[in-house]
């Protein structure tokens, strides 16, 4: 039996990556993920680690990046103004393959926004936010349990494919307070990236001969290295034009996308036999789950497809759901974002009906069981 | 005998790629003089920096290097040392990357006191992308975004250092080398956040707009200008119009960020212990 707490979504994703073996964060503060980084400035320098505010989120960017380098399991936290900051040393990490985890809790947008409103209209922008072709994870977890646990998969994830990983949950989901079981220590395995055995004369930090994860030296450790945000070959030093770009990025997106089985992870509510489907994540799964129980009492045979794992997008999983039910239905609190992506998917195999609400309140069961009942 | 650069220089990875006549391959070398007179290891140190002309220097030096985002080299190197404060951590940049689009980053490293030498490279333009303005291009000179003469007022670097909290700070020129080696080597031993700004000639973008006829020209452009801050200080504000001062500027004794925070967790460490 692990320890029993009452905590808030935000807490639980800080409990998480210690639990994880984060001994670093560095943040700057925005309403609605502060508590994680108030949570950890009370908790990390009691067992020795490092806690920074820094001038900005550029700047937190960058410092879990470098803390990332020197070996440190590392994380930083934020939201919609704070996570459009982040974007250009988010894909520094990507291309230079350092692990570390950046929490998104989102808010209403654009610009300021609605500080202190639940919203899920950065799911696209953990996507696509930072420019060039990149590989993304991105964990969207719904519950405070499941915040905890998807935060120590998300380290587990970045250490084993040795890139950034982003937890995406809605202000609701941050701020909401559940109890939660904190497992005894080994309960849930932990990874740690794999380092070289090569004598440091032959370490290479991007030696694709090593496999599609190539191990990951820290600096300071004997493995002198240089790490560039520029195109680079094995050995870590910039490239032109040439043909090794090309390689390398699809390895990039390769290392993701080839083991989609062990990244994407969803729940289903009764949907075996379902003809309504619901697709939804986050606080809108929660209401997704409610709605399709009510559908049941009322005789409709509906179900939820519920992901954890956004991205990559469980595209064959959508694309078989898509073959034998009625109609899709998608509720998010944006005008509209996955929705697009689970049409991608469908193919025009059923029809895909959006929910769409951005006024700062969640969409209710209520509204989801009137679609399911519009559709059926 | 010479000095032996190659046992700092990292195989293959030379010609570098400045432009012939620019200083900053003066400033690399007396920074690997420097670092053997230190004797740190190779390990045990790394050189950070964010992009421009300046920020390639880190790819030749045969240490740990991190080659960064623009303006973004110090939150960088302040990941790594706060990760590793047993270590040696060096930032270089360039005037636009440390002052314009880093200069948050760099008054807040400074403030911070973190143990970091910062050692800012300004050639007084954006010398990678072609000749644009900097926050240091002296008024009236041409740039390709003030082709009608620059009317934006400067920063002083050390000046800014010091405001915002740097506990050393000093200024070096790419033409009194001997003079470079010891600043270089005084602004890598300070214990604490240290910034030298070393003047430099970016003779392609800067020096050819601006009626320098030769690289040259820059230089001695810099040994008339310079004056040592002790010859500086004595002499009346007519006399010290249009030089800039070298040597160390300034030096206080300031508590150390990693210092400062790990006596603390240290400290709550054993009262936890003792409660327990
Ligand atoms: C975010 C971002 N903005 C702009 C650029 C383009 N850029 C590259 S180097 C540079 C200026 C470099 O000037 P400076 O820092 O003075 O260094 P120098 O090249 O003169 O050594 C600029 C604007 C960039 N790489 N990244
Ligand atoms: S453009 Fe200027 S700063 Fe850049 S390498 Fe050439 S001379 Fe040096």
């Amino acid at each position: 039996m692990g320890t029993l707490k009452l905590l808030q979504g935000n807490e639980a994703c800080a409990e998480g990556a210690l639990y994880a073996g984060c001994t670093f964060f560095a943040g700057y503060p925005i309403t609605p993920s502060t508590e994680v980084a108030e949570y950890l400035a009370r908790r990390l320098p009691l067992i020795g680690g490092a806690f920074l505010q820094m001038e900005d989120e550029i700047a937190a960017m960058a410092a879990v990046i470098g803390g990332s380098l020197a070996g440190a399991k590392t994380l930083t936290a934020t939201s919609g103004p704070g996570f459009s900051l982040k974007q250009e040393n988010l894909g520094f990490g990507m291309l230079c393959e350092v692990p570390c985890v950046i929490v998104d809790v989102m808010r209403g947008g654009p610009s300021t926004g609605v500080p202190t409103g639940p919203s899920q209209s950065d799911i696209m922008q953990c996507k696509w936010g930072t420019h060039g072709d990149h590989p993304v994870i991105c964990l969207t977890p719904a519950y405070v349990q499941e915040i905890f646990s998807e935060t120590v998969r998300a380290f587990n994830l970045a250490e084993k494919y040795r890139t950034p990983v982003i937890i995406a949950f809605d202000e609701i989901v941050g701020h909401m307070r559940e109890k939660i079981e904190i497992p005894d220590k080994g309960v849930i395995p932990i990874e740690n990236r794999r380092r070289p055995t090569c004598p440091p004369s032959e370490y290479m930090p991007f030696d694709e001969t090593k496999g599609d994860v190539p191990p990951v030296a820290d600096f300071f450790s004997g493995y002198r290295q240089h790490i560039t945000g520029l195109n680079h070959a094995s050995d870590g030093f910039p490239v032109n034009a040439s043909p090794r770009i090309h390689t390398d990025e699809q390895r990039l997106i390769r290392k993701v996308e080839g083991n989609r089985k062990d990244i994407i992870k969803y729940e289903t509510v009764m949907l075996d036999d379902a003809e309504v489907a619901v697709f939804a994540y986050g606080v809108s799964g929660r209401s997704g789950k409610n709605a399709v129980e009510l559908a049941r009492e009322a005789g409709i045979k509906a179900g939820l497809f519920r992901p954890l794992t956004i991205w990559p997008f469980p595209e064959e999983e959508v694309a078989a759901l898509a073959s034998r039910v009625k109609a899709i239905i998608v509720p998010e609190l944006s005008l509209g974002q996955i929705v697009y992506e689970v049409e991608r998917c469908a193919k025009g195999r059923c029809p895909v009906e959006g929910i769409f609400r951005v006024d700062g309140d969640p969409i209710t069961p209520e509204q989801i069981l009137a679609k399911i009942k519009e559709v059926k | 005998m010479s000095f032996n650069y190659d046992q700092y220089i990292r195989g293959g990875k030379l010609p570098h790629i400045w432009c012939p006549g620019c200083t900053y391959g003066i400033v690399f070398k007396s920074l690997l003089r420097a670092v053997d007179t230190l004797k740190i290891p190779k390990d045990d140190i790394a050189l950070v920096s964010g992009i421009g002309c300046a920020s390639r220097l880190p790819g030749y030096i045969d240490w740990n290097t991190l080659h960064t985002t623009h303006g973004r080299a110090l939150p960088f190197a302040t990941g790594l040392k706060m990760a590793r404060p047993d270590k040696k951590v060096m930032v270089v940049s360039g005037d636009g990357d440390a002052t314009a689009i880093g200069g948050n980053h760099f008054i807040h490293a400074c403030r911070r006191n973190i143990d970091i030498t910062v050692i800012v490279l300004n050639n007084f333009i954006y010398g990678m992308t072609g000749g644009q303005h900097s926050p240091t291009t002296p008024i009236g000179h041409f740039a390709t975004t003030m082709p009608y003469g620059n009317v934006d007022p400067n920063f002083n670097i050390p000046d800014l250092a010091k405001g915002a909290g740097a506990s050393w700070v000093g200024r070096g020129t790419a033409y009194h080398v001997p003079a470079l080696d010891k600043l270089i080597i005084e602004a890598m031993n300070h214990k604490g956040l240290s910034v030298l700004e070393i003047i430099n000639a970016c003779p392609t973008t800067h020096g050819r707009r601006n009626k320098f006829k030769s690289p040259t020209d820059m230089l001695l452009w810099m040994k008339d200008t310079a004056l040592p801050i002790t010859a500086f200080d004595k002499l009346p504000p007519e006399k010290t119009a249009g030089k800039f001062p070298t040597g160390v500027l300034f030096k206080k004794e300031a508590p150390e960020f990693c210092e400062t925070y790990f006596a603390l967790a240290e400290r709550l460490k054993k009262q936890k212990e003792k409660g327990a």
